[in-house]
């Protein structure tokens, strides 16, 4: 292993130090002069600050000049990867002022800690290129989105939530570790591009040990993704958590985690794709993951029919999107990929910042509890329209390109190496979009009960607040990316 | 100057959010009559100004998403021009036959330009992809108008609406993907975008077409009602309110028929001629499908519900004739039925059910609309011999090319679909009688107090409506100066190939 810099490596991860003095920050701070305050207020200050650091961790990666190429021991930065960093961090900000809105837990220096702490891990993730640092930097984030899920202690349904996604979570992470280390003992190396040198070509079924090690590390970071069968803890976690803790599991750690899926996938494992397309089968990774694809996208989606509370409806449609995003990790297309979790990250935050706000309203996520939304505030019901129609892919909404892109990359897959576009992976695409008019039915369920106003006609109208401004700011994303998307593809270019 | 209704619209939709909430009702409908006014006068003068002969004119054209090629491509030809004055016709007569919604009627008047605005992107696209968006756009205020402002059964037929047009639609995004991907394929400088007239002259195998085809072509039926895919348009009609099924009908549904024949009869022309006659089929089982159950129906609405799928079933025979005399006729028809659909709903919907509060016909016999309601009578006359082909009426011109086109293409099934037409004249004779001029002395409804005199909102629709499928009717010329050269655009050459008379 070669020896490592210490000083240039802080010096690659600055947005990662500057959010982790901010977690510092913060805890200082709430236990200081937040000691005798009340709970909202400890909030305001403790989900200010952390706002504040990651607009600072967002101007230290646009505001200073970073190499085209960087190759630091243990973690890789280029323009790509930094822009990644750019989107985590712009969904942990809009998380922090969502939660800034709360007063569900007495703990806020440590809540807002914790979610700073869970993002410096996601941070690491995608621009680790060492086994080891993958994995630390998986359960830094991971430990963090449990104790996250756990926090409100007023709820038996959160702590019972944090022990089924902890204990789901230590499975999947044994998996994964067993994995990485089959890999090591395969090639002797800890850095991806190293052991991606030594992979074998040819067909994957001869080795037994690599056929392991590629199920363990498919099944371990599928867990993170929630992709079916790896789902079970999704509906519940989602269910239990705190809202925004549930919005930072369903977007920012989906995202990073896509994207490790996709590097780890992709880089390792790259020439044992194996075949996916109809008719010509073949054994590697692609069709695993399609089968993983198809499963996420049928389940997800018939399950989420029966779902009559909204938070399990969105943790159902979040396996589904799994299946979709699955389709362009087949295809190998990085930036449909990444265009398809980061508006989706958007939405999905938003969705559950609107549940926020009815949950504290209403005390529930029910679909009744929705009822005469629009008349309340019409704003956050607009707003929610505009995210589960993203969601359910509606243009001229984000959520709409996202699929067209991952599709028209699946279509446009060529058979073999240095192939025309075959339409191999029509069987999938056809699946996709069949089952994403499935979705629109529950989608439009909720959307019913917002708009229907007949419960409470005389019903007082929700004041606006800083999780509104929020909502808003986010809706606008979404509406601009999807008629604009190219505003976004060319960063990740 | 012809794609101007499509940004009023969009602005007006703004605009009646600028409506102060103390003044919402009256502000709202007065902002979404002047829209619809200015998207109906800009169409007009956009029409006069637009060269017949011209051929497709583009608009604009502006790049859009740079990946993978979509473009901001608006263009007109003869067939546009009809499409989008029905449009501002049946956008105008709307908002005034929903003269009386109070109930959140800025939502309602949003909703409803969304809708406009969707329909006015659809006829205007030259761009595939932008055509897609406006066609999935119009789907969503669809649902929303008819779950909250409609009536019976109203979240079932709202839903069942909305899941049939996005099954629809889905199967368009995979014909679209699929022929986007295979116009790549072989040639080198193949076209990298979704424009519809460089993609009309890409020669598809034939193989691809053969699959491709049915798939697009009934992808966008379904929202034509094509039998036996029709099934959401008599609960969608019934359940939506008054305004609302005149738009499904008068517009809705001809967004399908049009992206039947702009673009899946226009890049596969081959895939049409393998498909002719099973969809010739379809087509003629809705005519005489819709018209048999137009016959047993005792709610006034369902009548009229049942008849707009057996009128849309000559636009889509008109489509498969593969003659020109039947594409002139399947254009003209679509227009025809958007005049006579929005006068029928306009007269069952508003002026008849939200007075007497049933659409039972057995309840209405009681009632003596006739002499209550005289206007109502009169309108009904005009509409139900127009929907009857009577000669002087834009239907008989219409339906009478059809079935010219249908007979040289084939005889036999056209016999069917003249039993269809006699059918028509059967179930609109039954209800005009039992609705309006019925003596039998069934037992009356309870009502309050008389019923309210027509107010001149209603009027003033009606006759705009009326007067439209009388000048079409007497002089189809108006409309066929459009449509007959419209076909002569290099787009439609594949088309023209393969049509034989």
């Amino acid at each position: 292993m070669n020896d490592v810099a210490y000083l240039e490596v802080l010096r690659a991860l600055l947005p990662e130090a500057v959010l982790t003095l901010t977690a510092l920050v913060v805890l200082a701070l709430d236990l200081s002069w937040g000691r005798h305050r009340a709970v909202p207020s400890r909030m305001r200050l403790a989900g200010w600050v952390s706002a504040a650091g990651c607009a600072v961790a967002l101007g230290v990666i646009f505001g200073l000049s970073w190499p085209a190429e960087w190759k630091v021991p243990l973690v890789e930065i280029s323009a790509r990867i930094l822009h990644y960093k750019a989107a985590l961090l712009a969904l942990t900000l809009a998380v922090a002022l969502l939660a800034a809105d709360t007063d569900f837990t007495p703990h806020a220096g440590e809540y807002f800690a914790l979610v700073l702490l869970a993002t410096v891990g996601l941070l690491l993730l995608v621009s680790a290129n060492n086994l080891l640092l993958l994995f630390v930097a998986l359960e830094l984030a991971s430990l963090s989105l449990y104790l996250l899920t756990a926090l409100d202690k007023r709820q038996p349904r959160s702590a019972e939530a944090g022990l089924k996604y902890f204990l789901f979570g230590s499975v999947a992470a044994a998996c994964l570790l067993f994995g990485f280390s089959l890999l090591y003992g395969l090639s002797g190396e800890f850095y991806l591009q190293e052991i991606a040198a030594r992979m074998p070509r040819g067909p994957l079924v001869l080795d037994p040990i690599l056929v392991l090690a590629l199920a363990l590390v498919v099944g371990g970071l599928a867990f993170k993704i929630a992709a079916v069968p790896f789902h079970l803890w999704a509906p519940d976690a989602y269910e239990g958590a705190p809202a925004p803790s549930a919005a930072l599991v369903a977007s920012g750690s989906k995202v990073a985690s896509f994207l490790v899926l996709n590097g780890v996938v992709a880089v390792v494992f790259g020439p044992l794709g194996g075949n996916a397309h109809w008719g010509h089968f073949a054994a590697g990774w692609k069709p695993l993951l399609a089968l993983l694809a198809a499963l996420s996208m049928v389940l997800g989606n018939l399950a989420a029919l029966g779902q009559s509370n909204v938070r399990r409806l969105l943790a159902y449609s979040a396996i589904a999107h799994s299946g979709y995003a699955l389709l362009a990790i087949v295809t190998r297309q990085e930036l449909a990929l990444a265009y398809y979790v980061i508006t989706y990250g958007l939405a999905i935050v938003g969705a559950f910042g609107v549940v926020a706000v009815v949950e504290k309203q209403t005390g529930g996520a029910a679909l009744e509890d929705f009822q005469g939304l629009a008349r309340r505030s019409p704003v956050l019901a607009g707003a929610l329209m505009v995210f589960l129609l993203s969601l359910a892919g509606i243009p001229p909404l984000a959520g709409f390109f996202g699929k067209f892109y991952v599709f028209l990359e699946a279509l446009r897959e060529p058979a073999g190496a240095g192939g025309r576009p075959s339409l191999g992976l029509l069987y999938l695409v056809i699946l996709a979009i069949g089952m994403s008019a499935v979705s629109l039915y529950y989608y439009l369920q909720v959307l019913k009960y917002a708009y229907r106003g007949d419960a409470e006609e005389s019903a007082a109208p929700w004041r606006a607040s800083l999780g509104t401004w929020v909502i808003s700011a986010l809706a606008l994303a979404v509406i601009w990316l999807g008629c604009f998307p190219e505003w976004l593809l060319r960063y990740f270019r | 100057m012809l794609h101007w209704p499509l940004y009023i619209t969009f602005a007006g939709l703004l605009l009646v959010w600028a409506v102060p909430a103390r003044a919402a009702a009256r502000g709202a409908r007065v902002v979404a009559l002047g829209v619809a006014l200015a998207g109906l006068v800009c169409g007009w003068v956009g029409a006069l100004r637009l060269e017949p002969q011209a051929g497709l004119v583009t608009l604009v054209n502006g790049a859009w998403v740079p990946w993978p090629a979509f473009r901001f491509h608006l263009a007109a030809d003869g067939i546009t021009v009809v499409l989008v004055l029905l449009t501002g016709l049946a956008a105008v007569a709307g908002v005034l036959f929903s003269w009386n919604i109070e109930h959140r009627a800025r939502e309602y008047y949003s909703f409803y330009l969304a809708l406009i605005g969707g329909v006015y992107g659809v006829f205007l696209s030259m761009d595939l992809f932008l055509l897609f968006v406006f066609y999935e756009l119009a789907i969503v205020p669809k649902y929303f108008l008819i779950a909250l402002w409609g009536s019976t059964r109203k979240e079932y037929g709202a839903m069942k609406l909305a899941l049939y047009s996005f099954v629809g639609s889905a199967m368009v995004l995979v014909a679209l993907l699929a022929t986007y991907v295979v116009s790549g394929i072989g040639a080198a400088g193949g076209p990298v975008s979704f424009d519809l007239p460089a993609l009309a002259k890409v020669a598809f195998p034939v193989s691809f077409q053969q699959w491709v085809f049915p798939l697009m072509f009934v992808g966008f039926a379904i929202l034509a009602g094509l039998w036996p895919f029709h099934s959401w348009a008599p609960t969608g009609h019934v359940a939506a309110p008054t305004a609302a099924s005149m738009l499904l009908a008068g517009v809705i549904m001809k967004l399908g028929a049009y992206g039947a024949l702009r673009v899946a009869m226009t890049l596969f022309p081959q895939g049409l001629v393998e498909w002719q006659m099973p969809l010739a089929w379809l087509a003629v089982a809705g005519i005489v499908y819709g018209a048999l159950a137009a016959l047993v129906q005792n709610d006034f609405k369902f009548v009229i519900g049942y008849s707009s799928v057996s009128h849309m079933g000559f636009v889509m025979l008109g489509l498969v004739t593969l003659t020109t005399v039947g594409l002139h006729g399947a254009v003209l028809q679509m227009f025809s039925h958007g005049i006579i659909a929005g006068l029928l709903f306009g007269v069952v919907g508003r002026m008849v059910y939200d007075r007497a509060h049933t659409r039972e016909l057995e309840a209405l016999e009681g009632l003596r609309l006739a002499r209550a309601l005289p206007f109502a009578a009169v309108t009904f006359v005009v509409a139900g011999a127009a929907s009857m082909g009577l000669p002087g009426f834009s239907g008989f011109v219409a339906e009478l090319q059809v079935l010219i086109g249908a007979w040289q293409a084939f005889p036999g099934l056209t016999l069917l679909a003249g039993v269809g037409v006699m059918v028509g004249v059967a179930y609109t004779w039954r209800t005009m009688h039992r609705a309006f001029f019925s003596d039998r002395d069934a037992a009356p409804v309870a009502l309050p107090g008389p019923l309210p005199p027509i107010t001149w909102p209603e009027k003033a629709g009606a006759a705009l409506l009326m007067l439209c499928t009388l000048a079409v009717g007497l002089y189809p010329r108006l409309l066929l100066d459009w449509i007959i050269p419209a076909f002569n655009s290099p787009m439609f050459e594949g088309l023209r190939k393969v049509v034989t008379r």
